[in-house]
């Protein structure tokens, strides 16, 4: 009796669950959220056209000559280009990887393999996240204080000397400042890296009756290095195309009368200028001298290409290697 | 019984040799001052922006910081309210176009994708964020202002807060997603799975179940997200239509500075940072109140994700 009950309820109800139904709302839902994604991603698209179509009349018929150009007063000028500020990104990013990349991954390996759980290592942990954080401006302020201005207060600390050493507003200044910007973001990348190595792979260099720098340098090092690379590489791709800090620690955009060549390293301690530095300076000449525009889209793009390669390498190891490791 | 092994095992022996002791312990040590340097840093950015702004603050005359016409470094009027209103006005706009756009990529990849279009999708919008803000900058100037700034009211041949505020917003679309999406993948299977046995269609179970689930992590995608959009300086120096000084104002067509922004232009242009005696110092009290307020916004965030992370 009440099986029967139960039978003609289910047959009753089997209607209604295989009746199909439009789902209006969620459908909507669906195409708002789809929505935004795809907006997002053609403002990337309109970004990267317009600003070819703006730099072509430069790069379509001078690429070349304004790669070796120089800053000059006038956007029509045959040797208007970019070669300075190549210099000075090229170097920064170097400086970047030889300083930053040797601390970041000592940090992250002394963090997460030999720090005792101390409030010492708490407190390190807790900055270096926030350190990630701090706008870029101030650590521009950071690298005046410490590597360009010789001020009476520093000279206390005993660290009058780093202004010397840098020779103030040159490239070795805003390339040391870069590098502590970037630190957070190395030695965070590092850390995960490092995080992922199995456990068998440190007890296996263990039974064999290896010291722990030995393990971290047979085993862990190798195993974590494309994703310590991968850090690196947005280290870098980020410090080439930092602005506000240079322009702090005092890169210069006009008078700039030196052109050394790319390996030319008396240039280190010099007035300097940089890729984004030159396109800020071409944006705000164009009110005077149009040309300007195309000038400035035209470095944008080599900008672009630089940063873009270096992400992309970056994005595309780390991908291969997570796939490969599953 | 005989006894087996090596007789004269000693302590020595077992501590293994000396040079090897030695050597792991020039490593441990160097690896820990290079975890310091992180310490030190953070040291020398409050010293050093103490140091200076301390000089601003003993000297200036505080009625010049304050009801002032404008921001003025030049001339010795240092009106702070000029460049927090700015600052202001770009976050607020930043947030409207950032904050739909990034958590509304984020649902769809984390919740809608299939693993392909994730794939897809995804290194796209890391290329986006590794995009430098001076081509932000130059984007909402030359193509944002025409085409949209324009649109709605706007001038569109000069920058304005509301064109770089839109910049703004595009630049941290990607910092918005990502942490949402970070946040969204940190919800339990087990609980979507129960909502779709309920009966919940996906956008239910979604709406229902995984963003309530995922708010903490939503909530500091924001607050990051702000203190990051409060930090940009590029994008605000090029596109925000104010040079060297901005006159106060409340409508976000105008030109203005915002701290970051008012900071690189009284670095720029010359050599040296010049002005009346205290122009210099000015600059590290904007720098003090700015990295304040975002270091404040951050650790609340840190809070947040790390809210996240305990409940699953």
């Amino acid at each position: 009796m009440a099986l029967t009950t139960i039978g003609t309820a289910a047959r009753q109800g089997t209607t209604a669950f295989t009746r199909q139904r439009r789902d209006f709302a969620g459908g909507l839902f669906k195409a708002v959220i789809l929505l935004s994604l795809i907006v997002s991603l053609a403002v990337l698209a309109v970004l990267i056209v317009d600003t070819v179509a703006d730099g072509w009349a430069q790069l379509s018929t001078r690429a070349w000559d304004f790669l070796n150009g120089s800053l000059r007063s006038r956007s029509i000028d045959d040797k208007l280009g970019v070669k300075q500020g190549l210099y000075g990104s090229l170097w920064i990013g170097i400086i970047v990887a030889v300083t930053a990349f040797p601390v970041g991954v000592g940090a992250a390996v002394y963090l997460e393999e030999y720090a005792p759980k101390s409030r010492w290592s708490a407190i390190i942990e807790l900055v270096i996240r926030n350190l990630a954080g701090v706008p870029s401006v101030v650590y521009g302020l950071l690298g005046l204080f410490l590597f360009v201005e010789r001020s009476t207060i520093f000279g206390f600390l005993g660290l009058g000397w780093l202004a010397d050493a840098t020779g103030g507003r040159s490239v070795l200044s805003a390339g040391l400042t870069l590098a502590v910007l970037v630190l957070p973001i190395v030695i965070i990348t590092a850390q995960e890296a490092v995080r992922a190595v199995p456990t068998g792979l440190k007890e296996g260099a263990y039974g064999l009756g290896a010291t722990k720098s030995e393990m971290v340098r047979t085993q862990i090092l190798p195993y974590a290095a494309p994703g310590i690379l991968t850090g690196t590489l947005l280290a870098m791709s980020r410090a080439i195309g930092e602005a506000a800090p240079l322009i702090l620690v005092g890169a210069i955009s006009g008078g700039l009368t030196r052109n050394p060549a790319v390996w030319d390293t008396s240039g280190l301690r010099e007035k300097f200028t940089a890729l984004p530095i030159i396109i800020v300076e071409w944006v705000s000449e164009r009110g005077r001298d149009p040309g300007f525009a195309t000038a400035a889209a035209a470095a944008i793009v080599v900008l672009l290409v630089l940063v873009l390669l270096m992400n992309m390498t970056a994005i595309l190891l780390r991908n291969r290697f997570e796939k490969k490791r599953g | 019984m005989n006894e087996v092994g090596p007789a004269e095992l000693s302590i020595e022996a077992l501590s293994g040799s000396p040079r090897r002791v030695r050597r792991e312990r020039i490593i441990s040590r160097a690896m820990f001052c290079a975890a310091s340097a992180s310490v030190v840093v953070s040291a020398l950015i409050i010293y050093a922006l103490f140091a200076e702004a301390w000089i601003f603050m003993r000297d200036v005359d505080w009625s010049a910081t304050w009801g002032q016409l404008g921001w003025f470094p030049r001339r010795g009027i240092y009106d702070m309210p000029t460049l927090l209103v700015a600052s202001l006005w770009t976050t607020a706009i930043a947030m409207v176009v950032a904050a739909p756009l990034g958590m509304g990529a984020a649902i769809y990849l984390s919740e809608y994708a299939k693993p392909s279009h994730r794939a897809l999708f995804k290194p796209i919008l890391e290329i986006l964020a590794g995009i430098p803000s001076v081509v932000l900058g130059f984007f909402a100037l030359l193509w944002l202002a025409p085409n949209v700034v324009a649109h709605i009211g706007g001038e569109g041949g000069r920058g304005s807060m509301l064109a770089a505020g839109i910049g703004v917003g595009i630049l941290t679309i990607p910092l918005v997603a990502s942490i949402s999406e970070d946040a969204m993948a940190a919800v339990p299977k087990s609980l979507r799975e129960a909502s779709a046995g309920l009966g919940a269609r996906r956008a239910v179970t979604t709406v229902r179940v995984v963003l309530p689930a995922a708010v903490s992590g939503l909530v500091a995608s924001l607050i990051v997200a702000v203190s990051r959009a409060l930090g940009e300086t590029m994008v605000v120096f090029m596109a925000g239509g104010a040079a060297d000084a901005a006159i106060k104002t409340y409508s976000p067509y105008e030109g203005s500075l915002t701290m970051p922004a008012a900071m690189a232009s009284l670095a720029s242009g010359t050599d040296q940072v010049v002005g009346e005696g205290l122009t210099f110092q000015s600059l590290f009290f904007v720098g003090l109140v700015l990295f304040m307020l975002t270091l404040g916004l951050n650790l609340i965030g840190d809070r947040f994700v790390a809210r996240v992370r305990e409940q699953y």
